[in-house]
């Protein structure tokens, strides 16, 4: 790191001082949180396009996938739901995944020449038919199960930690199956191709409720830290608060995001070491010869397909932990939040901004991206505010701009970006 | 007089100079060939006629005026011709088309320049309909010579015009292009099949890493030994 | 059996054929900027959002004059001029600060992409913030060509056949659009242009052929399908930001399956997306009601995806033809 790069961290971390010291520290610690998973989305993304080039526009469907991990491995299980339909659910999806996986194979095998086709598409409508017998009925069932509070099958009730890896496991699954499919694609059509899967994988969250309960959301998922509640009634933290001199509500809600924090931060850490261990590594300069030049690395008997498959599972598994982090910090699994503007193009603009290539670029860009990302918003209100002062309150330019102030970030994300790309396109820590 | 005189040339693409001091000039109705090995810089001398590449030095004159600054589009209309090797018709448009889009910058209209070229290759009358796309090697090359001809030019430049041929294919081809300069347009010629293309030059240039190695009329590089022995195989 | 042929043609064919249309506007206009400007437009659907929003401000103001002359048609359609020349001007300006740099530095085509994306975000968080992010309706006219209660009483079938105004209009403009589109590439000297530097950029350049012109008017051919797609989608359906940046996914979709770049293919991509999405989430338990004997009619809907996954029919359609034929169905650009 330059004497350069230092001072954009220590700028970084001075605005979110800022912040604790004019907004409120509870506003200033929800924003590192978020930006330290920010953070941790971007080397993600850093890894794929950094070092190897891939142009994944699917971002959104990896962090919902670490995000259902969390539903599934610490949500208590609905045990009425799985009486009613949970054992025919999962046949149901037995016989799909037979159906597809058995077809797949006989037909790479053999592939039969006459009526192969037809006979194909035969065997899979029985298949399909065979699904939906399975299928419906079962899933009516388990979504008739105490529609208000469940109506779905719940998870496995164990600890909410360890959905961080399984979210990271459940994204590289799927990203090998995506991979395996999409990445012979050229790029602008792998970023068409990834930014459909990620919808349709959305998709899937959001209307599967025996999964997910799909709009009606899963909320009230266990914490790996403490309860506001619970530190609030103990008596060795209201005695810890009045030594400090801090307001024991505002405390017990500080030392939640202090420890959440940690435990980020410690994730942060244990990625970046890997992601810049890997970059130096003899693996990591091979990675960036196939980015630069695809051809002559394959002409040199690299087996291009591999590597790349290699980063784009490697980086959604990143993806999927976060996304995994994110559902957990905020206690709640929403489907229909899942937004590409949100959760893929956003994560672009902080790893072109920072820097593609360098890890510490992609950290800066996380970190720096997602206090704009929340910060547009008062400071265009002030800004505007300050502007339209001479303008009578209820005048409606006055009242509609400063309606319209919630929507600037987008503008200016969109002007960053092609600032940043037009100007100094390396980004703001280069490569090395 | 001659029709371009280029003296001096050197330049290439970014940093690196591919032509050094090279210089060659071509008269009215006459051909003029460019030969040497591989990597000699062949190609990149059309380009650096018709100002597809940025020369460091060096001068153009083309029928007596300065043309080394002036952009690509302003060549073409002052009577340059090319025909690059490679991709040098459009596949996707019908064989009129393809010649239509030739006469791009001609005003008036164009059918008098079509039926002159239409009676110098009668195949392409007869496929005028037909996408480009499904024409022969040696139908698309005609085509490609075609297109350049439909600005009428007095200049044009053939980078490697019998590449990829059958030999008899590239009897034709030669044919055509002299029947080309007899009608009175000057050719510079870029060719792999030097024997061949030397026959009919009437001047010819050897060219090795970017520089003159030899000049003289197609007859007499044919017969110089160290000519025969170096580039054209004993 | 003719009732049956009135609820498909009512539910099934009548929608496609309007949506269809439409994608297929939007398609074009993805397909064009590929072929000329090659690189996937994903700023597309906020384009068009964009020239909506023109749109609905022209017609708020046509209204406010009074202005009813075109009455039952709705006032919006005399709108569409205006915004699309409003759209002209806004993409060659972004042509000119945004694109242009890329195109002469010979940027490859995924730094444009990426590019595109950052005018994406702009122009959605513009009409965000200017009309908001609010569902704006601005349909005035006659709803409806044929009403469902006039139909029966003319057929006395038992099942009506109700055709809005808007889904003619959705039609109709676009086969005039495509009609002039194709006159254009294949008639007129611009459009043959057009063609070959699509085709072949070098020797396009080598015939004379200045790039600054194919570029601008490949923008003012995409402005006028976005004005025209947009305000037709936001009449017939409604107006809404965030619903005209969902659309460009199905439009990419209309313009990959049809082969990225070919005009004839996004038509066709258009309406083959339609029709799956709208034929594979429609129950079919009404038509069969009409075909079969009541006995035999099944209890299910007959609904072979669930309607939550309309959108889901177009990626998966997107997904699959990618996998299996990169270059479209129909043969896209071989460059």
């Amino acid at each position: 790191m330059s004497g350069r790069d230092r001072v954009y961290f220590v700028l970084c971390l001075l605005l979110i001082i800022g912040v604790g010291i004019f907004q409120s520290w509870n506003v200033a610690l929800t924003m590192i949180n978020f930006a330290l998973i920010s953070a941790i989305l971007s080397l993600g993304l850093n890894i794929q396009w950094g070092f190897g080039g891939l142009f994944n526009v699917g971002i959104m469907g990896f962090v919902a996938l670490g995000g259902l991990a969390v539903v599934v491995v610490s949500a208590p299980p609905v045990e009425e739901a799985w009486r009613a339909g949970g054992w025919r659910v999962l046949s149901a999806l037995f016989v799909a995944v037979l159906a597809i996986g058995g077809s797949l194979f006989v037909w790479k095998r053999w592939r039969p020449k006459k009526y192969g086709a037809v006979s194909l598409v035969v065997f899979l409508t029985m298949a399909f038919v065979l699904y939906r017998f399975l299928f419906d009925p079962a899933v009516l069932a388990i979504e008739k199960v105490n529609p208000a509070l469940s109506g779905f099958l719940g998870g496995f009730n164990l600890p909410v930690l360890l959905a961080w890896p399984v979210g990271g496991l459940l994204a590289a699954a799927a990203a090998m199956m995506i991979g395996h499919i999409a990445l012979g694609l050229r790029s602008d059509y792998l970023a068409i191709a990834t930014l459909a899967i990620a919808e349709v994988l959305v998709a899937i969250l959001k209307h599967e409720e025996w999964l997910t309960r799909g709009v009606k959301n899963v909320t009230g998922l266990p914490r790996p830290v403490p309860y506001e509640v619970d530190l609030q009634q103990s008596i060795w933290f209201q005695e810890w608060a009045s030594q400090l001199g801090i307001d024991g509500i505002e405390a017990s809600s500080l030392t939640v995001k202090l420890c959440y924090m940690v435990l980020l931060i410690i994730v942060l850490a244990l990625i970046f070491t890997l992601c810049q261990r890997a970059l130096n590594s003899p693996w990591g300069r091979m990675m960036r010869a196939i980015r630069d030049n695809e051809r002559a690395a394959s002409v040199m008997g690299k087996d291009v397909k591999r590597r790349h498959l290699q980063i784009f599972v490697l980086g959604s598994a990143v993806f999927g932990i976060a996304g995994a982090m994110m559902t957990t910090l905020d206690g709640q699994f929403i489907p229909s939040s899942y937004q590409p503007l949100r959760f893929t193009f956003l994560i672009w603009i902080m790893v072109i901004v920072g820097g593609s290539g360098n890890n510490w670029g992609a950290v800066l860009g996380g970190l720096l991206i997602w206090f704009l990302w929340i910060q547009v918003e008062p400071i265009g209100l002030a800004t505007i505010d300050f502007l339209t002062k001479p303008l009578h309150p209820t005048s409606p330019l006055r009242v509609h701009l400063i309606d319209s102030a919630a929507h600037m970030r987008y503008v200016m994300m969109g002007l960053f970006l092609l600032l940043v790309l037009r100007f100094r396109p390396q980004g703001l820590i280069p490569e090395r | 007089m001659n029709l371009l005189t280029a003296t001096n040339l050197s330049g290439g693409y970014g940093e690196v100079d591919i032509l050094h001091n090279l210089s060659l000039t071509v008269e009215r109705g006459k051909i003029a060939v460019i030969v040497g090995p591989n990597g000699a810089g062949k190609s990149t001398v059309m380009r650096a006629l018709l100002g597809l590449i940025e020369l460091r030095s060096g001068q153009i004159i083309f029928e007596g005026q300065d043309i080394t600054q002036k952009f690509p589009q302003e060549r073409v209309i002052l009577g340059i011709s090319m025909v690059p090797q490679t991709r040098n018709i459009f596949v996707t448009l019908t064989v009129e088309e393809n010649l239509e889009i030739g006469a791009y910058l001609h005003d008036e209209p164009i059918s008098v320049a079509m039926e002159e070229v239409f009676s110098l290759f009668p195949i392409l009358a007869k496929r005028r309909n037909q996408m480009a796309g499904q024409l022969s090697g040696g139908q698309r090359q005609q085509l490609a010579l075609a297109r350049a001809l439909m600005m009428s030019p007095k200049l044009l430049l053939l980078d490697e015009p019998t590449a990829g041929l059958s030999p008899v294919v590239i009897d034709e081809v030669m044919e055509r292009i002299k029947q080309i300069v007899a009608a009175g347009v000057a050719v510079v010629m870029v060719e792999q099949n030097a024997h061949k293309a030397l026959e009919i030059a009437d001047i010819g240039y050897v060219l090795v890493q970017g520089r003159n190695r030899f000049t003289g009329t197609g007859s007499e590089l044919l017969s110089d030994p160290d000519v025969r022995v170096s580039f054209l195989g004993g | 059996m003719l009732d049956a042929a009135i609820v498909l043609a009512n539910f099934v064919v009548i929608p496609a054929l309007s949506y269809g249309s439409l994608l297929a506007l939007g398609a074009l206009g993805v397909t064009l900027v590929y072929a000329v400007l090659r690189f996937a437009n994903f700023a597309h659907g906020d384009t068009m959002s964009v020239a909506t929003m023109m749109a609905i401000y022209c017609t708020w103001w046509l209204q406010s004059l009074g202005i009813d002359f075109i009455r039952p048609l709705p006032t919006a359609l005399l709108a569409i001029p205006f915004a699309a020349l409003g759209t002209v001007g806004l993409l060659l300006v972004i042509d000119r600060l945004v694109y242009r740099h890329y195109r002469q530095a010979k940027a490859p085509p995924i730094t444009l992409v990426i590019v595109s994306v950052g005018v994406m975000l702009i122009l959605h968080g513009l009409s965000r913030m200017i009309i908001g992010v609010d569902e704006q309706r601005f349909f005035d006219g006659g709803r409806f060509i044929v009403s469902a209660g006039e139909f029966k009483e003319w057929s006395g079938l038992k099942e009506g056949l109700a055709i809005k105004s808007t889904q003619v209009i959705a039609i109709v403009s676009a086969v005039t659009l495509m009609a002039y589109l194709f006159y254009f590439l294949q008639r007129t000297r611009t459009g043959k242009a057009m063609r070959a530097f699509a085709d072949n950029e070098e020797l396009a350049l080598l015939s004379g052929i200045r790039p600054q012109k194919i570029v601008t008017s490949c923008w003012i051919l995409v402005a006028v399908l976005a004005a025209v797609s947009g305000t037709v989608y936001g009449l017939d359906k409604v107006y809404k930001p965030f619903t005209y940046f969902q659309l460009l996914l199905p439009i990419f979709a209309a313009a990959v399956v049809g082969g990225m770049g070919s005009p004839v293919g996004a038509i066709l991509g258009g309406y083959l997306i339609a029709f799956s999405e709208i034929g594979l989430t429609y129950a079919f338990k009404r038509v069969a009601g009409h075909l079969l004997p009541p006995s035999w009619v099944p209890d299910g809907l007959l609904q072979l995806i669930s309607t939550d996954y309309k959108f889901a029919v177009s990626f998966t359609i997107l997904v699959a033809v990618l996998l299996l034929r990169p270059t479209g169905l129909f043969r896209g650009q071989a460059s």
